[in-house]
C-alpha cells in the first residue's frame, strides 16, 4: 500500500428491509419470507463516510461482512457505491453466534485483512439493534474507540470525530488504527455508478472466506458458544386505542378532537 | 487482552447484583437511579446484596447520594484519568472489578456511554451482554430473565445467559421508576485502585457543545409531544409545528424520515434508532406510523394521528385521529388553541368579581 493511504475497513450486515417488515396478523410473527434485503441502514452511512473520506484523499476502502452467501447481494453493492474490496467470512458453524463470537470472528477477520488505519461500524443493526459489535472489535482488536459519530476529520495523521452525546455533541481526537461507530442517518448513501456495477461484474472483487481460512477457533463460535439465548418471544398486545376518528371539515373535527382532549384532561387551557 | 470464554462450571462463587452508576458533570444520570430502584428489586428477590460502581474523580458526594436510593454498598474508583467517560480506561476498570469481586449480574444504562461500555467489556470478559431491556426477572433456575423489545416494539425478546458469568444487561432509560431517596440510609463505601496510566488516555476530548434547545422542552420531560413526519414536506412547517407545542407547552419531535430529509436534528428522532417518548399525550403528524417509528411512542397515554391517508398505519393505534391535509388541520387547531386560551381568563374573571 502507497503511504499516505489510509486503509479503511467497514464493517456491514446485510438485514430485511425495515420498512417491509410487517406482522402477520394470523400467526402475530413477523413475516420474515419474500422481504427483500439491504445493507443495514447504518452501515451504509459509515460506508458512505468512508467514501467522503477517499473523495477527499487516497484511500482504500475494504468492506468485511460475516454471514451466508446471500449476503454477497450487499456486498456486491457496496462495491458497486466505489468499496475496492470485499470479504465475507461465511461458515457454517458461525450460525447462531451471537454479539460475543460475532466480534470475535470479525476482529480475526480484520486482523486478518491487516494494514487498517481506521474500522468503521454503524451504531447498530435495524435487526438485532444491540449495538455490542463495533465496541466489541475495539476490545478484540484493543483499539481505542468512539461511538456515535457522525463526522471524521484526519487531521495531522489523526482522527477527530464529532460524536453525539444526549445532552450535547463532543469533538474527539484519536490515533490510528481506531474504531468509530456511525450514526444512523448521519449521510446520505451514494448511489451505485455504472463503473462500480463494472468492476462488479468483472468478478474478482468478492472474497470468500471460511473460519479455517482467517484461522478462527471453531470452539469460540457458533450458537453452541454464544453466552445468550433467546429462551422465548411474547408477542406485545398493546392496549386497545380507541381510534376514534373525528368527521368533517377541519372546523369541526379540530373543535370535536379539542373538546375530547380537555374532558379527558390531556391539554388543559 | 481477552479471557478464554467464561464458562463457569461453579455458579455460586458469582454473587450480589452490581449497577454501574454513570456520573456527568458531577451528578448522577438518571437512567443510573432508575437502574438502582430495579437493581434493588432482583436484588431482593435473589435475597443478595446490591453494589454500585462508581468511576471519577472526587466523587464521594455522588456515592453518597447514590446510597440512598437502595444500594448497600458503593465502590469507588477514584483516578483522574476516569474523570470524564472514556471507553478504556473504564473498560479496564470494570472489567478488573468484575474479575475480583466475581458480581453474579451487572446492570448498565442503555445511555450511549452504557452501550459503549457494555460493548467493549462483553467481549473482554466473553459474557453475555443483553441490550435495551425493559423488565427483568428471574427464570426457576434463578437466572436473570433479561426481556427486550425486538422488532420494534412488536415482540419482547426473553434473554438467558445461562452458562457464563456475570449476566450482564442495559436497560432503556425511563421504562424503571426512580426510587423514593432516603438521606439516612446508609452503606459501606469502597476505594478501590486500578493502575492506569497516560497509555489508557486513548482519546482526547476538544471540544462540547451542550444542545440548546431555544424555549423548547426536552421531549422526554415534556407531558405533551408533537411530532412531525415526512407528510410536513419542509423543514419550514416545522415552525408551524413549533407554534403547536408552544400553546400545548409541547415538546417537538419527527420521524425518522423528517430527519432523514434534514428537516430536524437526529438528536430529536423518535423511533427504534432515536429516541422513546411517554408522554400523557403523543401527536403524530403526517407519520405514517412504521413499526420503527411505533417503537418509540407506543407506550404514550394518548395517541392523536392526523394524516391524509386514512389507511395509515398511525391510525391503528390512535385514540383520536383525524383523516386530512394536515396544512389545513394543524392551522385549525392552532386557531382554535388559541381562541379557547382567550376567551378563559374571561370565563375565570366571573368568580374573581363575585366576593365585592
Amino acid at each position: 500500500m502507497p503511504s499516505g493511504t489510509l486503509r479503511i475497513i467497514v464493517c456491514i450486515k446485510q438485514v430485511p428491509k425495515a420498512q417491509e417488515l410487517q406482522v402477520d396478523p394470523k400467526t402475530q410473527t413477523l413475516k420474515r419470507v419474500g422481504v427483500p434485503s439491504e445493507i443495514n441502514p447504518p452501515d451504509a452511512n459509515a460506508l458512505e463516510l468512508a467514501l467522503q473520506i477517499k473523495d477527499r484523499q487516497p484511500a482504500e476502502i475494504v468492506v468485511v461482512s460475516m454471514g451466508p452467501t446471500s449476503f454477497d447481494e450487499s456486498l456486491e453493492r457496496a462495491v458497486a457505491m466505489g468499496a475496492d474490496r470485499a470479504f465475507l467470512l461465511t461458515d457454517r458453524i458461525l450460525g447462531g453466534s451471537d454479539t460475543v463470537p460475532t466480534a470475535y470472528a470479525l476482529s480475526e477477520t480484520i486482523r486478518k485483512i491487516g494494514g487498517y488505519d481506521l474500522i468503521l461500524c454503524g451504531e447498530e443493526t435495524t435487526d438485532a439493534s444491540t449495538g455490542h459489535v463495533g465496541p466489541g472489535i475495539a476490545g478484540h482488536l484493543d483499539f481505542p474507540q468512539i461511538t456515535y459519530i457522525s463526522e471524521i476529520k484526519i487531521v495531522d495523521g489523526k482522527v477527530r470525530a464529532r460524536r453525539t452525546a444526549e445532552d450535547g455533541t463532543e469533538w474527539w481526537e484519536t490515533a490510528m488504527p481506531c474504531l468509530l461507530t456511525v450514526n444512523f442517518g448521519c449521510t446520505k448513501p451514494r448511489d451505485p455508478t455504472l463503473l462500480g456495477k463494472i468492476r462488479v461484474k468483472r468478478g474478482g472483487v468478492i472474497v470468500h472466506w471460511s473460519c479455517a481460512d482467517v484461522g478462527i477457533d471453531p470452539n469460540k463460535v457458533g450458537l453452541k458458544n454464544s453466552p445468550t439465548i433467546v429462551a422465548k418471544v411474547d408477542t406485545v398486545h398493546l392496549p386497545a386505542r380507541a381510534r376514534k376518528v373525528f368527521q368533517g371539515e377541519p372546523r369541526e373535527a379540530v373543535a370535536q378532537l379539542l373538546d375530547a382532549l380537555i374532558e379527558d384532561g390531556v391539554v388543559a387551557l | 487482552m481477552t479471557d478464554a470464554a467464561h464458562v463457569v462450571e461453579d455458579k455460586s462463587h458469582f454473587q450480589g447484583v452490581w449497577v454501574f452508576l454513570e456520573q456527568r458533570k458531577g451528578s448522577l444520570r438518571d437512567v443510573s437511579v432508575q437502574l438502582i430502584g430495579e437493581g434493588r428489586r432482583i436484588a431482593d428477590k435473589r435475597r443478595t446484596t446490591l453494589t454500585g460502581v462508581l468511576q471519577g474523580h472526587h466523587v464521594e458526594a455522588i456515592a453518597r447520594g447514590a446510597m440512598g436510593y437502595g444500594l448497600d454498598r458503593v465502590i469507588i474508583v477514584d483516578n483522574p484519568v476516569l474523570e470524564i467517560y472514556r471507553s478504556r480506561p473504564y473498560t479496564n476498570v470494570m472489567a478488573h472489578l468484575i474479575r475480583k469481586h466475581k458480581p453474579e449480574i451487572v446492570l448498565f444504562g442503555a445511555s450511549k456511554n452504557g452501550r459503549d461500555l457494555g460493548g467493549r467489556l462483553h467481549a473482554v470478559l466473553e459474557t453475555g451482554l443483553a441490550a435495551d431491556c425493559v423488565k427483568f426477572d428471574l427464570d426457576n433456575e434463578a437466572n436473570l430473565d433479561m426481556i427486550r423489545p425486538s422488532f420494534g416494539g412488536k415482540s419482547l425478546a426473553h434473554i438467558l445467559c445461562k452458562r457464563h458469568r456475570p449476566q450482564m444487561a442495559s436497560a432503556r432509560r425511563n421504562v424503571f421508576l426512580p426510587p423514593p431517596h432516603d438521606a439516612t440510609r446508609t452503606g459501606e463505601i469502597v476505594h478501590e485502585t486500578v493502575e492506569l496510566s497516560a497509555k489508557d488516555v486513548d482519546v482526547e476530548l476538544l471540544e462540547f457543545t451542550e444542545f440548546v434547545r431555544e424555549g423548547g422542552l426536552r421531549p422526554e420531560e415534556a407531558e405533551i409531544v408533537v411530532s412531525g413526519g415526512y407528510g410536513l414536506a419542509d423543514a419550514k412547517n416545522f415552525v408551524m409545528l413549533q407554534e403547536l407545542a408552544d400553546l400545548l407547552r409541547a415538546a417537538v419531535t419527527a420521524s425518522r424520515k423528517a430527519v432523514d430529509s434534514g428537516w430536524m436534528p437526529k438528536e430529536f428522532q423518535v423511533g427504534q434508532t432515536g429516541m422513546t417518548v411517554r408522554p400523557k399525550a403523543y401527536f403524530a403528524i403526517g407519520i405514517s406510523g412504521a413499526v420503527q417509528h411505533l417503537a418509540g411512542m407506543q407506550e404514550s397515554e394518548k395517541i392523536i394521528a392526523i394524516n391524509m391517508d386514512p389507511k395509515a398505519a398511525i391510525f391503528e393505534i390512535a385514540d383520536y385521529g383525524i383523516v386530512g391535509d394536515l396544512f389545513k388541520v394543524v392551522p385549525e387547531l392552532i386557531r382554535q388553541l388559541r381562541e379557547r386560551k382567550e376567551m378563559k381568563p374571561q370565563a375565570a374573571a366571573v368568580p374573581a368579581v363575585a366576593p365585592s
